[in-house]
């Protein structure tokens, strides 16, 4: 059977549907294609036991008011005409960076960040502040800005390496492809986000976004097709002509739009020439336990949103030796959002973990596989307890996931989250019609991934000058 | 024949499906929509869109500059309405 559509989307991620949203909205005609069954790639959900879980949520980032015009998230529903309301909102209670000798908390408002380091680090509070008004004139979304290390750059501001070190952990673990450093766009678009805007938590989790995103693209009249794998890109003459699903169905289309990864659509083209250019695969991967108790984090001791742990002088991110890094972790707390959802006390615990060696381990052996896991929920409960956690609870319910189970979910080589260190910021590819969207191409976080997928699908099949071909 | 009037009309619809946020009834003719408004350059894309989408009037990019205020809008859109 043989179809004809403007565009096809690989992927049915926040970025994948955000694209699908804006090409349906302007008639074009246009295809998502999800392997899996159900939508949300690095982000989905899924039940274990009764219970539903989020599967990559901690926690949304670049939160405003509805009022705060011109930010990342009021711009993107500004341009998938969704009203601010329907994603139910719930800022952050306030965050902790905690490291051996201190810790610095932080909330949506910059303010408290500042005080905090003037009590912590006095006699950087004037870095800090011009720090500051290098990164408000910054203009990180600028799709020209050459690749540079953020850390050479925030040192000329910042000269205690152990603030630096803290600063950068939030930002580094929440969204860089790059070991223990960041480009510097990237510092700044995380930076804004996460200290400038902040956290919040939609009610309902990430099944919230995801249905607003599904039912506004099929209120456009877009197309979805759940368990369809892309096999194949074919192109001829350089230039994009149709993709290959399941292995035998051929989809006739003028442009491509893969929220698959970098990598990972490279692997599909069918005859590319320059194959030495083949971006690299990412190194950072996450291992994370999920617990529910009996009581709640807040009754236990713990009412931060989130805890950025680290337990050496330095911050390691970086692939570890070890399966999964116990030294350092981010724990989150869904109860402690201003709203409640949950009949129970939630704690995600995350490390940092090394793909080869879990990998190895599930090839060698299912229990040996299991047990390594067990370690990890082992460790999960330490680091709860030195990040104040007292012990009268029960554990009534726990999953962890690995690198493995990253990779056999989002399709990800090595189970990266992050995508490659070599990106394609504007979406561009050596085929003609065949371009990139997603988190992993610098935009980051479930904000990010949208924006992405809006400004893929505007520049490359919706701008004038593009719509030649296509119309 | 449409009057300039119902041009304006036509426009102020789709800013206002654009802009939802913002308070379109007092738009101001002939200062910049960027200077009373929350418009950027993806917003401005939308309103190039949406004139193709409802009107089948296209804007090559070479002519974005005529939609700057409502009045070089009417001004440039006019003829194209009534084409």
């Amino acid at each position: 059977m043989s179809s004809s559509y403007d565009c096809v989307i690989i992927g049915a991620g926040m970025s994948g549907l955000a694209a699908g949203i804006r090409l349906a909205m302007f008639d074009k005609k246009v295809i998502i294609v999800e392997k899996h069954s159900i939508s949300g790639g690095l982000n989905s959900y899924y039940s274990r036991g009764k219970r539903k879980f989020d599967v990559g949520l901690h926690a949304m980032t670049n939160f405003v008011t509805a009022q705060e015009r011109g930010k990342p998230f009021n711009k993107l529903i500004k341009q998938l005409r969704i009203p601010y309301e329907d994603f139910k909102l719930h800022p952050q209670k306030y965050s902790l960076i905690k490291f051996p000798e201190k810790e610095l908390r932080f909330n949506n408002e910059i303010q408290l960040f500042i005080e905090e380091i003037n009590t912590n680090f006095p006699e950087e509070t004037d870095g800090f502040l011009k720090l500051l008004d290098f990164i408000k004139t910054f203009d990180e979304v600028n799709l020209s800005n050459q690749t540079q290390m953020a850390k050479p750059v925030v040192k000329s501001f910042i000269n205690n390496e152990s603030l630096l070190e803290m600063i950068f952990t939030p930002l580094l673990i929440y969204g860089s492809a790059w070991e223990n450093d960041m480009d510097i766009s990237q510092f700044v678009i995380m930076f804004k986000s996460i200290y400038l805007e902040g956290f919040s938590r939609p009610e309902g989790g990430v099944r919230t976004i995801i249905n607003i995103l599904l039912k506004r693209f099929e209120e456009c009249g877009g197309e979805i097709k759940f368990n369809c794998e892309v096999t194949r890109v074919n192109s001829k003459n350089n230039r994009i002509e149709s993709v290959e699903v399941n292995s035998n169905e051929i989809i006739n289309c003028q442009t491509i739009l893969s929220s698959i990864g970098l990598p990972e659509t490279f692997e599909i083209i069918d005859n590319l020439e320059n194959s030495n250019h083949k971006p690299r695969v990412g190194n950072l991967s996450f291992c994370e336990s999920i617990l529910m108790t009996d009581l709640k984090p807040k009754v236990l001791g713990i009412d931060a949103t989130i805890i950025f742990y680290n337990n050496r002088p330095k911050y390691l991110y970086q692939k570890p030796q070890t399966f999964f890094d116990s030294e350092s972790a981010v724990v989150c707390m869904p109860n402690n959002f201003d709203h409640d959802e949950f009949n129970e006390g939630i704690l995600r615990i995350t490390n940092i973990a090394n793909f080869d060696l879990w990998n190895k381990e599930l090839n060698l052996s299912k229990q040996a596989y299991k047990d390594k896991k067990e370690e990890v929920y082992k460790q999960s409960r330490l680091i709860l307890e030195k990040c104040g956690l007292n012990s009268s609870h029960e554990v009534i319910f726990k999953d962890i996931f690995t690198p493995t189970t990253i990779k056999r979910y989002t399709g990800h080589q090595n189970g990266v989250v992050y995508g490659s260190i070599d990106k394609s910021r504007n979406g561009t590819t050596p085929i003609n019609g065949l371009y990139i969207c997603g988190t992993d191409q610098g935009f980051l976080g479930i904000v990010g991934s949208m924006l992405s997928g809006i400004s893929m699908a505007n520049l490359h099949v919706l701008s004038p000058q593009n719509s030649g071909g296509l119309s | 024949m449409l009057t300039n009037e119902e041009v304006r009309s036509k426009v102020l619809d789709i800013i206002a499906d654009i802009a939802l946020d913002d308070d379109v009834t007092t738009i101001k003719d002939d200062i910049a929509l960027r200077d009373q408004l929350e418009l950027d350059s993806m917003d401005f894309l939308d309103i190039v869109m949406e004139l193709k989408k409802r009107h089948k009037i296209e804007v090559p990019q070479e002519d974005y500059s005529h939609l700057a205020s409502m009045q070089s809008c009417v001004d440039y859109l006019a003829p194209k309405f009534n084409a």
